[in-house]
């Protein structure tokens, strides 16, 4: 099982699961659910924050929250 | 007005363009203030919908949903719960972009559960073509039961159209567009029957909200055994979630169709370069340098003349109106003090005009991707660098750009540790000390010991800065969600009206806001230094004059008088015998004769007022903590300049400069002065090592600036802020002043 934290840049996933206790309500509702598509866009240097695009929202994240999004790629980087 | 104006709520996902909306719809007839206790700003405008129908439009705070997640989000759900708030709107316009469409509707279709009549405005239209984007007006109409206004705000487009639609916001339908209760039939339809006279949607968001509304809803909410643990209404939320996108994902898949082959946008290739691990540093602080370099210089062009015409504009009124106490009142109480609010204006303008062009532009996000992980260690923001940044200059400014962290936490630690950073003010201060008491030498060949000094004192005060941050992250106990989501907005051109708007309410709310606390202390201050109830300083002049007539004039003094007049004496004879003037010695000695006069009633003035200044109620207040401020090594003398200096930190020198009886404006002879001070009993120079360390540590971190504390105030709302920054950072200035003289001494 891989986590939103584990993907390389330019992957594309199918969102499998979130843990709904340490997730965010925002990133849900920008719709980071279980179903939707999300890609990796970019790390900040030092490894943190992610940069994703999730449901068409560009958005960017702290590693401790991809890490509680499980997902399966879709999509190897180009 | 004959009738009342409709209420108009604006409400909308941030980066939708809603204040750009605002600011077509309402012009420049808006009002900037806060929401009562926090530090929200709350927008009213006003609106003109046809000839005989105006509104008062009210500009939420960006909200992604209504399930609030801040102080901002929660002022959104309150009022919108609230039927009996004064604002509580009769239309609601959700303002929506074309290019995130599916996100917005998420709200959207939360205010439509609330049965308000709601408009569907979809701004930034003019892109639906370079997008590919095209949509089914009547289908969403329809499906969303709404009416639609297709805007642009930046072209100005549909403006007039939901105008319009709002004035007749009557035919609106209100009735919900989906069945979010479906959910969990049983739980809602108990609800239901349990308290039949409310709106479902309204109880639910009574339960699962941690906002003030109605204490005796929540209390019966409870009671009746509706409460569920957080993890199961957080459960019970996503199902929503998901449940109102099946909805939405539904309606855009007929009324909403993209065609991907038209442009992706310049999204991507811009990210990669302002986001890059070398060149997004590189290119962030050339911004900064910019921003430092515009606060810095090019505000003192502005700044110098505004000091120029106060000075001025001072003394005209002491020549033309009649000389008494209301006249010193205004000219040297009330024009100063109104000249020491108004000096700030360029740099506030300044920095508010690179702030909104990044924040209007989309790179402030970027900015806070970059720093975030650096600056978290310090419990503070991605986007504290730039209030930090700003510091340099001056504290005041820094301090509003504060406003833009949406943590209250992180926020409120930028603005506690802000004025630490060495700002401009302090400059004069630490170049006379340094000057003083650091010789001006060389060493490794290359670096300036003078030079190096004032480095350390810089690297000092950010140290500072970010170690305070570090500790107060620790024992600030502040209940604020450490969630991060930030949003990364499509790249825009900035709009001249939205940036000019911004910097022009900055701009005011300074002056109403702090100018006020800044011009009664500037005035409590004057009346100290130039009032005194003791019969000496009531006569004053006749005492000097006598002093000055048995004892002659201080020491320092009568040497400048004798320097002046020798080198006047050989300056003359110099141009005798190179022929530039033909006169004799008669012309010397009355030109010499002339010279003395003027310059013994100058130093006799300034005697007199460094006397009066002495005997007033500051020199009092001076003398009154010399026990205090002698185990740092300052006598009462630079006690009278630590009190007055918190004015400004730089009316420090010409305190001194007007206790020594010299010339304010000119620095050599203040510095040569301050060299010549002895202590009068033990005749050790006053201004030795120890004591100009101790005052050089002493500014950098003390609280010495009224404005300072007077914008923290404003910005918190609270005065237990900036008496916490005084109290802090003055103890600490002291307890290290004190230790470092004890160790020099």
């Amino acid at each position: 099982m891989k986590t939103l934290a584990q993907l390389k840049i330019g992957q594309k996933a199918l969102i499998l699961d979130v843990n709904i206790d340490t997730i965010p309500l925002k990133l849900l509702e920008m719709g980071c659910l279980p179903g939707n598509f999300v890609e990796l866009l970019q790390i900040a240097p030092l490894g943190d924050p992610l940069y994703i695009d999730v449901n068409d929202s560009h958005v960017a994240i702290r590693k401790e929250t991809a890490l509680a999004i499980t997902v399966e790629v879709v999509n190897e980087a180009l | 007005m004959s009738h009342k104006n409709l209420k108009v709520a604006l409400i909308g996902n941030p980066n939708t363009g809603k204040t750009s909306v605002f600011n077509q719809l309402t012009g420049l007839k808006q009002q900037v203030g806060n929401y009562p206790g926090i530090t929200v700003e709350k927008k009213i405008g006003f609106s003109k919908l046809t000839e005989n129908l105006k509104a008062t439009i009210l500009d939420l705070p960006g909200t992604y949903s209504l399930n609030a997640s801040s102080i901002d989000e929660n002022v959104v759900i309150e009022l919108l719960l609230n039927k009996n708030d004064a604002n509580y709107p009769d239309v609601a316009v959700v303002v929506t972009e074309v290019e995130n469409l599916k996100r917005n509707l998420l709200l959207f279709t939360q205010i439509k559960d609330l049965e308000i009549p709601t408009i569907l405005a979809i701004n930034m239209s003019d892109r639906m073509d370079y997008k590919g984007i095209s949509l089914d007006i009547p289908y969403l109409e329809e499906q969303l039961k709404t009416k639609i206004a297709l805007i642009s705000s930046r072209k100005n487009i549909g403006i007039d159209n939901l105008k319009h639609l709002i004035a007749d916001y009557k035919t609106l339908s209100t009735e919900p567009c989906l069945n979010a209760s479906s959910i969990d039939v049983d739980y809602f339809d108990k609800l239901r029957h349990a308290f039949p006279k409310e709106l479902l949607y309204k109880l639910w968001l009574v339960i699962t909200q941690d906002v003030n509304f109605g204490e005796l809803e929540r209390k019966e909410i409870a009671e009746k055994s509706f409460a569920k643990s957080n993890s199961e209404l957080k459960k019970m939320q996503q199902k929503e979630t998901i449940k109102r996108y099946q909805f939405i994902n539904d309606v855009l898949k007929v009324g909403y169709t993209i065609d991907s082959s038209k442009a992706k946008g310049v999204r991507a290739t811009l990210d990669r370069i302002l986001m890059h691990k070398v060149f997004g540093y590189v290119i962030f602080f050339a911004i900064l340098m910019l921003i430092f370099q515009s606060v810095f210089s090019w505000s003192s062009i502005p700044m110098d003349f505004i000091d120029e015409s106060f000075a001025k504009l001072a003394s005209l009124s002491k020549e033309h109106l009649p000389p008494g106490l209301l006249t010193d009142l205004v000219s040297e109480g009330i024009i100063p003090g109104i000249g020491g609010v108004v000096i700030f204006i360029p740099q506030i303008a300044f920095l508010f005009l690179f702030i909104s062009v990044l924040e209007e532009s989309g790179y402030m996000s970027r900015v806070v991707f970059l720093m975030d992980k650096i600056m978290r260690r310090f419990g503070l923001s991605g986007k504290s660098v730039v209030p930090l940044i700003s510091g340099t200059a001056c504290a005041i400014p820094a301090i509003m750009a504060s406003r833009n962290i949406e943590n209250w936490k992180e926020r409120l630690i930028t603005i506690l540790i802000t004025p630490f950073t060495t700002c401009s003010a302090r400059l004069p201060v630490y170049a006379i000390l340094i000057a003083l008491i650091i010789p001006d030498k060389r060493i490794l060949g290359i670096l300036n010991l003078q030079g190096l000094t004032l480095m350390a004192l810089y690297l000092l005060g950010f140290f500072m800065a970010i170690f305070s941050a570090y500790i107060l992250n620790k024992i600030l106990k502040i209940k604020s969600k450490s969630y991060f989501v930030i949003e990364m907005p499509n790249y825009r051109l900035p709009l001249f009206k939205n940036v000019a708007i911004n910097v022009i309410e900055k701009t005011k709310s300074f002056v109403v806001g702090a100018g006020k606390i800044i011009l009664a202390i500037s005035i409590i201050l004057w009346f100290l230094g130039s009032h005194g109830m003791s019969h000496e300083y009531a006569n004053a002049e006749t005492i000097v004059k006598e002093r000055i007539q048995k004892q002659g004039l201080t020491r320092f003094n009568q040497n400048y008088i004798d320097n002046t007049l020798s080198e006047h004496y050989t300056a003359l004879q110099d141009s005798v015998a190179k022929n530039i003037y033909k006169i004799n010695s008669q012309d010397i000695a009355d030109s010499i004769a002339a010279k003395k006069i003027e310059l013994f009633e100058k130093v006799e003035n300034q005697e007199i007022s460094s006397f009066k200044l002495e005997k007033s109620f500051i020199g009092v207040l001076g003398k009154g903590i010399e026990p205090v401020i002698r185990p740092l090594g300052y006598d009462w003398k630079i006690g009278i300049a630590v009190i007055t200096s918190f004015a400004a930190r730089e009316v420090f020198i010409g305190t001194l400069a007007s206790i020594y009886s010299v010339d304010s404006e000119e620095e050599a002879t203040i510095k040569s002065r301050m060299e010549a001070e002895v202590n009068p009993v033990t005749g050790d120079k006053i201004f030795n090592f120890a004591t100009g360390i101790s005052l050089l540590l002493f500014y950098a971190f003390a609280m010495q600036c009224i404005s300072t504390l007077a914008i923290t105030k404003k910005e918190t709302n609270s005065w237990k802020w900036p008496v916490i920054q005084l109290v802090f950072m003055s103890t600490f200035a002291y307890t290290v002043s004190l230790i470092v003289y004890q160790i020099l001494k």
